[in-house]
C-alpha cells in the first residue's frame, strides 16, 4: 500500500470545514481573567511615570501591571530568541510606537479595554530613527548596550558592544570580487528596497497561561512549542518541566507566531495574580508585534564580454526595528544566498541586522531570502536588457548547477535550480512570440528565480507508538498552521508501518508528551522532522519484529500487530514505542571568510513568471497570468504541495502590488485590513503551480520543504515583466499603480509632483 | 450597562440569553459554545464571522447581540445537524479549499448564501459574493473550484 505520494485531504478537513477544529482563541479555562496592553505612544523616550489610578479604580478591574511589577517577580524579566533585548513590559525606555507598557487584567475583556484607555504615561521624548541606512551611523542608538542571547556561537563576539545600532554583520568573501570587478567588461550597480509588511494571520496572536501550584501551563497559538517553553523556564529560573506548552491547530502563522510573542506577558502575568490569564490581540495590535524586514540592497556586478558574470558584491541592510527577534539569523542565514543562484567565482557579502524605531520585524516567509530575490533578480534582468541577451538565456548561461559549490563553498546537491527554470520558460513558451499590445496598454512578460538555504543545525525529535491492535499514534511538536504537516507525517508513519495515512492518530504538541523540535519554521519540519518520524517509524518496526521474537513467533513472517501483543502479554495489552532524533551535519561559517562547506542540509529552489498589462495613462498593471514552480523534492502528498506553492505565491502578490506599512512620526498609519490591503478573491490572476521532477536524497522518501518557496519569485518576475511591457524599472515595493505612473511620467520628462 | 434579555432560533432551536447592548453576536455565540463565526479583522472586512441571519449573511463582528430578538441565527455546526456534511463542506473537502481553516465556515456560509441566490455562479457571481470573505493563506484558486463543485453536486 502506497502511503507516500497519495493525495489524501488534510487529516482535520471534517473539523475545519464544520468550524469545530480547535484553536487556542476558542479556548477558555475556569477562572479566567482577559488582559488588554497600553502601549506606548513615542517611537522613542524614557519612562518618566506611569499613571494607572484611574484604571485601577474602574469596577470590574482586577489588576493593573507595569514593567516594574513584573520585575519584582523576574529580575531580568528580557526576552528574545538571539538577544535577550526585549522586555516583558517596558522597562526605562520604549523604543517604539506600540510597544506594550502596561497591561490591564478583567473578567471581562471590555472592562479591560476600558480601563486601558484610562491610563496615561509620561515619556521624555528621543530622537528617533527608521531608516536602515540612517540607523548605520551611531546618532540614535536604539540600544545602549547589545545583549546577544549566547544560545548562538556567532554572536557572542558582539556581547556588550556599546554605541551602534548593528546587532549582527556577517560577511562573505569568496575569491577576489574586486579585482575581478575591475577587470571586468561591463559593470552594474543598482540599488532595491523592500518595505514593511506583515503576516497578518487571521487568528491573531492569542495565548494563556494557566497556573498550578509550582508549575505553569501555556495555551497558545505558536510555531514553537520547544523554544517557549525552555524560554519561560529560563525567565524563571525553572527546569523545563515545570512548564507545559500546549498547542491546537494554528489559524495561521507564517513566521509570525516563531519564538516568544505573547508567552512571556501571559506568563508574567498569571503568575503574579495566581489566575490563568488570557490575552488576544486585535487585528489593529498585530501592527505593533512582528513585522517583516524592510531592506535596502545595494548589489553591483562585474560581467566579462561572453555574458559570464565574474564578480558580485552584495551589501544588505535589514531594518530589524527595536528588537532583534530573530532578525540576526536572518542576516546571516539568508545573507550568504545574496548573490542568487549563480555560478560566480568573486563574491563579496555585507549582511548587516539594524535596530530602529519600528515595530520589531522577525521572519515572515522566507526568511528574509524574497527581499533578497526581489534585488537580484531585478539586477540579473537589468543586465541581461543592458547587454541584449535573453533573460532567461543570460540565467543559464551563469546558472548555479549540482556539483559547483555556491558562494559559501558548499556544494549544491539535489537543487533543482535549472529544471525550475526551464519549467517557467516552457509554461511561458518564452521562445514564441509575444503580443505586446498597443497604444496605452501595454504588455510585458519576465520570470525570476530564487534558493534558499535551511535553518541548520536543527534538531527534531519524535515519537511513533504502536498500541496492541495494531493501531498507531504520532507524537511530534511539528505544529500544523494549515501546512498539512500532520497529514504528510501520517503519511510517512502509514508508508513504514504499512498502515492507512488516516489510520495514524498525530497528537497535537504539547511539551508534557510531544518531544523536543527546534520550531515549525523555514520550511524545515518536512525535512527534519520528516526524517525523525520516518526513523521513528522504522524503530518502532524493528521493535515490533523483536517482540515477535522474544514472544517466540517463528521469523520470516509478518505477523498482524494483535498476534504479537497477544502472545507475549496473554491479551490486548502492551505498546510498542519507536523513537528517533535526527539532526543534520553541520559547519559554522569561518567568521573571517563567511566559509563553510557545509552550511545546508538542502536548499529550497522557487521562481515565477509573470505577464502583465500595464495601462500606461494610470500606471495600473494587471497581472495576466502567474506561473510557479519549484523544487520540493518527490511531494509526500502532491495536492497538499501544490496549494502550498499556489499559497505563498498569493502571499507574496500582495507584499508586491500594495501592502505596505506607512509609518507617520513613527505611528503606523494603516493598522487595519481597510487601509492596509491584502489579496481577496478579485485579486487573483490566472495560475499555473508545477512541481518539477526531482527527489532529495537525503529527505524522507525524497521530500523537502516547501511553504516559502513559492514566494521567491513573484516580487521581481512582476517588476521584469513591467519593464518589459514599458521600458520602466520599479526599485522599490510594492508596485502600487502611483509607483509605475511615475515611473512613466518622469521617463517622458513629465514627472509628477511630490506628495 | 444594563442586560437585557433576547430570545431568538439558535441553529433552529428556541434560546434565549440574558447580554448586554454592547456585546456582538460573536460574544453571544460562544456563550451556546459556538465558535464557528470567529471574530479576526473586528471591522466586517474578512467575513471569519459570517452567520446567517433570517437566512441572510451578516458579520458577526458588526452585528449586536441584542439584534438578534426574535431573529433566526444559523451558524456553520448547523449544516451538518443531521449527522452528513453539506454539499459546500464536502466541496470545500474535495477541492482542498483551505489550510489553517481559520476562515473556513465564513467561505462556507457564504457560499450557501451564493449558492441559494446562483445555483449555477458565473466567476463573476462568484467573486462578488466572495469578496467579502478573505483568506490570508491564500487558497482562493481551490475555494473557486469548490463553490464550482458544489453548485456541479447539488444539479
Amino acid at each position: 500500500m502506497n502511503q507516500v505520494g497519495r493525495e489524501i485531504p488534510r487529516l482535520e478537513v471534517r473539523a475545519k470545514v464544520t468550524g469545530r477544529a480547535d484553536y487556542t482563541h476558542n479556548l477558555r479555562v475556569p477562572g479566567m481573567l482577559y488582559g488588554k496592553v497600553f502601549r506606548s505612544t513615542v517611537p522613542h523616550g524614557r519612562i518618566k511615570s506611569i499613571d494607572t489610578q484611574a484604571a485601577k479604580e474602574l469596577p470590574g478591574v482586577y489588576r493593573v501591571v507595569t514593567g516594574e511589577d513584573i520585575r519584582k517577580l523576574i529580575p531580568e524579566p528580557y526576552y528574545g530568541p538571539a538577544f535577550h533585548d526585549q522586555p516583558i513590559l517596558a522597562l526605562d525606555k520604549v523604543r517604539y510606537v506600540g510597544e506594550p507598557v502596561a497591561a490591564v487584567l478583567a473578567s471581562d475583556p471590555h472592562v479591560a479595554e476600558q480601563a486601558v484607555q484610562l491610563i496615561s504615561a509620561e515619556y521624555e521624548e528621543m530622537p528617533a530613527v527608521y531608516d536602515e541606512i540612517e540607523a548605520m551611523e551611531p546618532e540614535v542608538l536604539v540600544h545602549e548596550v547589545l545583549k546577544p542571547a549566547g544560545t548562538f556561537a556567532d554572536l557572542k563576539h558582539i556581547q556588550g558592544r556599546k554605541g551602534t545600532n548593528v546587532a549582527l554583520d556577517y560577511h562573505l568573501r569568496r575569491g577576489d570580487a574586486d579585482k575581478a570587478m575591475a577587470g571586468a567588461d561591463h559593470v552594474f550597480e543598482h540599488t532595491f528596497k523592500t518595505q514593511q509588511c506583515l503576516h497578518l494571520p487571521f487568528e491573531t496572536f492569542v495565548a494563556i497561561a494557566e497556573p498550578d501550584d509550582d508549575r505553569l501551563t501555556i495555551h497558545t497559538s505558536n510555531q514553537t512549542p520547544s523554544f517557549v517553553r525552555i524560554e519561560i523556564a529560563r525567565l524563571f529560573g525553572w527546569p523545563e518541566n515545570r512548564v507545559r506548552v500546549r498547542i491546537p491547530y494554528l489559524g495561521g502563522g507564517f513566521g509570525a507566531k516563531v519564538y516568544v510573542k505573547l508567552e512571556a506577558l501571559v506568563a508574567a502575568l498569571a503568575m503574579l495574580v495566581r489566575r490563568p490569564v488570557k490575552i488576544v490581540l486585535t487585528m489593529e495590535e498585530q501592527f505593533y508585534m512582528i513585522t517583516k524586514h524592510p531592506t535596502t540592497f545595494r548589489i553591483k556586478s562585474g560581467v566579462d564580454k561572453n555574458g559570464r558574470v565574474v564578480a558580485r558584491t552584495c551589501q544588505v541592510y535589514w531594518n530589524g526595528g527595536a528588537y532583534a527577534d530573530i532578525g540576526p539569523r536572518v542576516t546571516q542565514k539568508s545573507g550568504f544566498t545574496a548573490a542568487g543562484p549563480y555560478d560566480i567565482d568573486n563574491i563579496t557579502i555585507g549582511s548587516y541586522a539594524l535596530y530602529t524605531n519600528r515595530t520589531p520585524a522577525g521572519a515572515l516567509r522566507g526568511f528574509g531570502v524574497p527581499q533578497l530575490v526581489w534585488a537580484y533578480e531585478s539586477h540579473t534582468d537589468l543586465i541581461a536588457r543592458e547587454l541584449g541577451i535573453d533573460p532567461v538565456e543570460f540565467r543559464r548561461k551563469n546558472l548555479l548547477r549540482d556539483g559547483r559549490p555556491q558562494a559559501s563553498g558548499t556544494v549544491l546537491q539535489d537543487a533543482a535550480i535549472a529544471e525550475v527554470l526551464d519549467a517557467l520558460a516552457a509554461r511561458m513558451e518564452w521562445n514564441k512570440p509575444f503580443d505586446r499590445g498597443s497604444g496605452t496598454v501595454r504588455r510585458g512578460r519576465g520570470i525570476a528565480i530564487g534558493f534558499k538555504a535551511s535553518i541548520s543545525p536543527t534538531t527534531s525529535v519524535a515519537i511513533v507508538n504502536v498500541s496492541a491492535d495494531g493501531s498507531v499514534y504520532l507524537y511530534k511538536s511539528t505544529v500544523d498552521m494549515g501546512q498539512g504537516s500532520d497529514t504528510a507525517f501520517a503519511q510517512i508513519v502509514a508508508e513504514v508501518l504499512d498502515v492507512k495515512a488516516e489510520s495514524v492518530r498525530v497528537v497535537a504538541p504539547d511539551t508534557d508528551v510531544t518531544p523536543y523540535d527546534m520550531g515549525t519554521l523555514g520550511s524545515r519540519s518536512l525535512y527534519h522532522m520528516g526524517n525523525a518520524v520516518r526513523l521513528a517509524a522504522e524503530d518502532a518496526r524493528a521493535k515490533l519484529r523483536a517482540l515477535a521474537t522474544e514472544a517466540g513467533l517463528p521469523e520470516g513472517t509478518n505477523y498482524p500487530p494483535l498476534e504479537i501483543f497477544k502472545k507475549r502479554f496473554g491479551m490486548q495489552a502492551g505498546n510498542v514505542v519507536g523513537t528517533a532524533s535526527f539532526v543534520p551535519s553541520y559547519k559554522s561559517p569561518d567568521p573571517q571568510t563567511g566559509l563553510s562547506d557545509n552550511v545546508t542540509p538542502f536548499w529550497m529552489v522557487g521562481g515565477a513568471g509573470a505577464e502583465v498589462e500595464v495601462d500606461t495613462e494610470t500606471g495600473h498593471v494587471r497581472i495576466l497570468r502567474l506561473i510557479n514552480a519549484a523544487d520540493c523534492g518527490k511531494p509526500i502528498n502532491p495536492a497538499v504541495a501544490r496549494t502550498q506553492l499556489s499559497g505563498a505565491s498569493i502571499m507574496q502578490l500582495g507584499f508586491t502590488l500594495s501592502e505596505a506599512m506607512h509609518l507617520d512620526g513613527g505611528q503606523v498609519t494603516n493598522a487595519s485590513l481597510a487601509d492596509y490591503k491584502i489579496p481577496g478573491i478579485g485579486d487573483i490572476p490566472p495560475m499555473e503551480n508545477e512541481l518539477v521532477a526531482a527527489e532529495q536524497h537525503s529527505g524522507p522518501f525524497g521530500a523537502k520543504g516547501l511553504g516559502e518557496s513559492g514566494t521567491f519569485g513573484v516580487s521581481p518576475a512582476i517588476a521584469n515583466a513591467i519593464h518589459d511591457a514599458v521600458g520602466v524599472r520599479i526599485t522599490e515595493l510594492p508596485i502600487t499603480a502611483e509607483a509605475v505612473l511615475r515611473a512613466l511620467r518622469a521617463k517622458v520628462g513629465r514627472p509628477l509632483e511630490d506628495e | 450597562m444594563s442586560a437585557r434579555t433576547i430570545n431568538f432560533t439558535l441553529n433552529g432551536e428556541a434560546v434565549s440569553a440574558t447580554i448586554e447592548p454592547h456585546r456582538n453576536l460573536v460574544e453571544l455565540l460562544q456563550r451556546f459554545d459556538l465558535f464557528g463565526a470567529r471574530e479576526s479583522c473586528g471591522q466586517g472586512l474578512c467575513g471569519c464571522c459570517t452567520v446567517l441571519v433570517d437566512g441572510k449573511a451578516v458579520s458577526g463582528c458588526l452585528y449586536f447581540a441584542v439584534w438578534a430578538d426574535g431573529k433566526s441565527i444559523t451558524t456553520v455546526e448547523h449544516l451538518d445537524a443531521d449527522g452528513s456534511l453539506s454539499n459546500v463542506q464536502q466541496a470545500f473537502i474535495a477541492a482542498g479549499a483551505f489550510q489553517c481553516g481559520f476562515c473556513t465556515p465564513g467561505f462556507v456560509m457564504m457560499t450557501h448564501q451564493l449558492l441559494k441566490a446562483h445555483p449555477d455562479p458565473s466567476d463573476d457571481d462568484i467573486r462578488h459574493y466572495l469578496n467579502g470573505n478573505l483568506c490570508r493563506c491564500a487558497a482562493y484558486p481551490e475555494i473557486i473550484d469548490a463553490v464550482k463543485r458544489a453548485a456541479k453536486a447539488a444539479t
